[in-house]
């Protein structure tokens, strides 16, 4: 178990950009996603903020690769446009050169074409090439779209644990390298908005009306993003010779065992998952250079990872911020970009802020950075994700020695 | 990889529930969506608790309870858990409350339970197991990717007792919606005649199972599982004979060491070939076996194959009702699971005696 895995290639595509590139430039340009509801037809468009990716299906679908004649769902075209970068960016030519695999991750699947197509299903005097969709619907079909983009065949899985999903693809990635069962993994998540996932984010009152301020005082909820994040895992002997951004060092999981949708007041999953990625990756707290907290702008989800932060760090927690007022959250994807954002933050020795913080939460001892930092040396960063259920992980990115 | 069966539970459309029996009265079926037989869940979970709780999670949390009491494991090391669809019933609920009220007069009940990982989060709030904790939504995968895990985990030595488990709910609205891309028959098939019937689509399914997979040996254990290999899209038959060769060298076996093969035969004759073929040449030497008749197609059904693979070699004996042709072993010592979903999603389990 002392091998180590190597971060090769990252692909990216949210609110803030469709690509590294655009997603770096939003960063320098402190320019948020956040926006009125464009793609979906729904009551609340004029109401709740979402971070939706600026592109129409067909739109994405041309930035896939495909003819127009190509349908699939927005969660399976957002993995498939990210995916194909990531491969690009670690230069894999021939993806059964080597064995691969890919793990991703989702919370709804193909939920955004179900809801529209549901009464129609149920209705046998209507048909069309639309039934296709209804195969769609499962989680594990993006994952089988993108796997068939890239050519992958040796593995797939795909992961719900709700908001924690794609840290913990990431993670299963990176424990079967260590194994020796594959060589390399493409691994993230992806996910569509739905009016599934805002109508019930909105009945549980934790949708902010404005845009998300995590770890403010007066933090009103959280915006819901779409998009997705996939980085290439791959083992010391794969990655040899190659462009590195980063070693993934450390993962932990754990449950909160508390509340179906709430986290415990003292955030004790929080901690236990962060715990374990130390143990992990052999390193101490006062070794990370910067924290991407999952942040989700949420009264509890804030006070809860702030809390075990807190005790983690016994108040001395380094430079921390959440990406969720850029992206959103992006639910299933969100650990995906982030581990996208953890890596760049490690190549471009960058921070990136955490916007609309404006008052300090009197409960913890930090404040998060509200602007954009360069020149930093960041050795080791440790990101969150919790999701419904009381799922809990982290991961930790580090310099390659 | 291995590890042992240490205890199971499970709720089908069989008399499964009770560990002791094994398929000594199988219940036939004259429909073509089999569902579960369940029992009074009064005695695993508190009634005010249950009512709010969708099928699915109470058919979760009692197969569960079972596989605890069974294995004698209160606490598992790590809880990871397969389902294809998730919480299918609460889903339905929350997206037609949607579509009729146009998106407004919503609560959030059917919303939070619709999550794909409650079944695994309501087994870790009841226990208040705050270890590992995941849940595979790959379609044919999904129950076989938390074995891959278990074996995993126990591998890395970060546990020695594992809860695994594949769980799959269908409804009446999903029955409908999947036959409008042909997964069922058209006719109505009795259970002895699945796989006789010769024609396209199947029997729909689902189920509730779930394994203790313990490092330890114990006097109790079902079996020893040994291996677990994914096949996706096979291209051609060779590819499938090439990669069970390459899973059962690995353990130092052939073809013919295998003295039992449970397949997943739906009765579907887009599907059935793979198997038929298999048993005609690479397996001729074995006794076949086959399951889908007693539980439905489901993207689980892998879960309920390991409970008869288990079974086989604890009791040392293949019930007459899944028998394919002649009982050829007296002994039986290994037995292996070939099993697909819709010819996409292809698993092999490998099982031998402790």
């Amino acid at each position: 178990m002392g091998k180590k895995v190597y971060v090769t290639g990252l692909g990216i595509i949210s609110a803030i950009g469709n690509n590294v590139a655009e997603t770096l430039d939003s960063f320098n340009s402190i320019r948020s996603g956040i926006g009125k509801l464009e793609h979906i037809a729904s009551r609340h468009q004029t109401e709740i903020p979402v971070a939706e990716v600026k592109a129409s299906n067909e739109e994405l679908t041309a930035m896939a690769g495909f003819p127009k004649e190509y349908k699939n769902t927005r969660t399976a075209l957002l993995g498939i446009i990210a995916a194909k970068e990531a491969v690009k960016d670690a230069g894999i030519t021939d993806i059964r050169e080597l064995r691969t695999g890919i793990i991703s991750a989702t919370s709804v699947g193909g939920m955004g074409m179900t809801e529209n197509l549901w009464m129609d299903y149920l209705n046998t005097e209507k048909s069309g090439d639309w039934l296709r969709y209804i195969e769609s619907h499962e989680c594990g079909d993006s994952t089988e779209a993108i796997a068939d983009s890239i050519g992958v065949k040796d593995y797939l899985s795909t992961i719900s644990t709700a908001c924690s999903s794609s840290a913990n693809s990431i993670m299963l990635g990176a424990r079967m390298i260590k194994l020796g069962l594959i060589d390399r993994v493409i691994a993230g998540g992806t996910d569509s908005l739905s009016k599934f996932t805002i109508n019930g984010f909105s009945t549980l009152m934790i949708l902010d009306k404005e845009n998300c301020k995590p770890f403010d005082a007066q933090r009103k909820g959280l915006n819901l993003g779409e998009g997705a994040g996939f980085i290439v895992l791959e083992s010391e002997e794969a990655a040899k010779g190659k462009k590195i951004y980063c070693e993934l060092s450390g993962y932990g999981n754990s449950n909160d065992a508390y509340h179906q949708t709430a986290s415990s007041p003292d955030g004790a999953g929080a901690y236990l998952a962060m715990e374990k990625a130390f143990s992990v990756s052999g390193l101490k707290p006062s070794d990370i250079s910067y924290i991407n907290a999952h942040g989700t702008g949420t009264e509890i989800n804030d006070l809860s990872e702030g809390t075990a932060l807190d005790r983690m760090f016994e108040k001395k927690v380094p430079m921390i911020s959440s990406t969720k007022a850029f992206t959103g959250h992006t639910l299933g994807a969100c650990g995906g970009i982030e581990a996208v954002f953890s890596a760049l933050a490690i190549k471009n020795n960058m921070v990136f802020p955490s916007l609309n913080h404006v008052h300090q939460m009197p409960e913890l001892s930090f404040t998060p950075e509200k602007e954009l930092r360069k020149d930093q040396k960041i050795d080791h960063v440790l990101s969150n994700s919790f999701g419904f259920g009381g799922n809990t992980s982290a991961l930790i990115f580090s310099k390659k020695n | 990889m291995e590890a042992y069966i240490k205890g199971i539970g499970i709720i089908s459309p069989q008399k499964t529930f009770d560990t002791k029996d094994f398929l000594s009265d199988v219940v036939e079926y004259d429909t073509n969506s089999l569902r579960c037989i369940e029992p009074s869940y009064r005695d695993y979970l508190n009634p005010t608790l249950a009512r709010r709780m969708g099928r699915i999670i109470k058919m979760g949390i009692a197969a569960s309870s079972v596989c605890f009491k069974d294995s004698g494991i209160a606490m598992p090391d790590a809880i990871m858990t397969g389902t294809a669809l998730g919480c299918l019933e609460d889903t339905e609920k929350f997206l037609l409350a949607i579509i009729e009220n146009d998106e407004q007069f919503l609560t959030p009940t059917s919303f939070v339970q619709s999550t794909h990982n409650t079944v695994s989060a309501q087994i870790a709030l009841q226990l208040k197991c705050m270890n590992y904790n995941f849940t595979y939504v790959h379609k044919g995968f999904s129950f076989e990717s938390s074995v891959l895990d278990g074996l995993m985990t126990i591998a890395e030595g970060n546990g020695k007792n594992i809860l695994v488990g594949g769980h799959d709910e269908m409804t009446d609205k999903y029955y409908r919606v999947c036959d409008r891309v042909n997964y069922w028959k058209k006719e109505t098939t009795p259970t002895m005649e699945l796989i006789k019937s010769k024609t396209e689509g199947s029997i729909a399914g689902e189920g509730a199972a779930f394994f203790m997979l313990s490092a330890d040996k114990s006097e109790k254990d079902y079996a020893k599982l040994r291996s677990i290999k994914f096949i996706y899209k096979p291209e051609s038959q060779k590819e499938i004979e090439t990669r069970l060769n390459e899973m059962l060298a690995e353990k130092g076996l052939k073809p013919a060491d295998i003295d039992v093969v449970v397949y997943g035969n739906n009765g579907d004759t887009r599907y059935d070939g793979v198997y038929d073929q298999l048993r005609d040449s690479f397996f001729s030497n074995s006794t076949s076996a086959y399951f889908k008749h007693l539980c439905g197609e489901y993207q689980t059904s892998g879960s309920f194959a390991m409970w008869v693979a288990a079974n086989i070699l604890k009791t040392q004996s293949v019930p007459p009702s899944i028998l394919i042709g002649d009982k050829k072993h007296s002994q039986i010592k290994n037995v292996l699971i070939y099993n697909g979903f819709m010819g996409t999603d292809h698993a092999a389990f490998l099982l031998s005696q402790c």
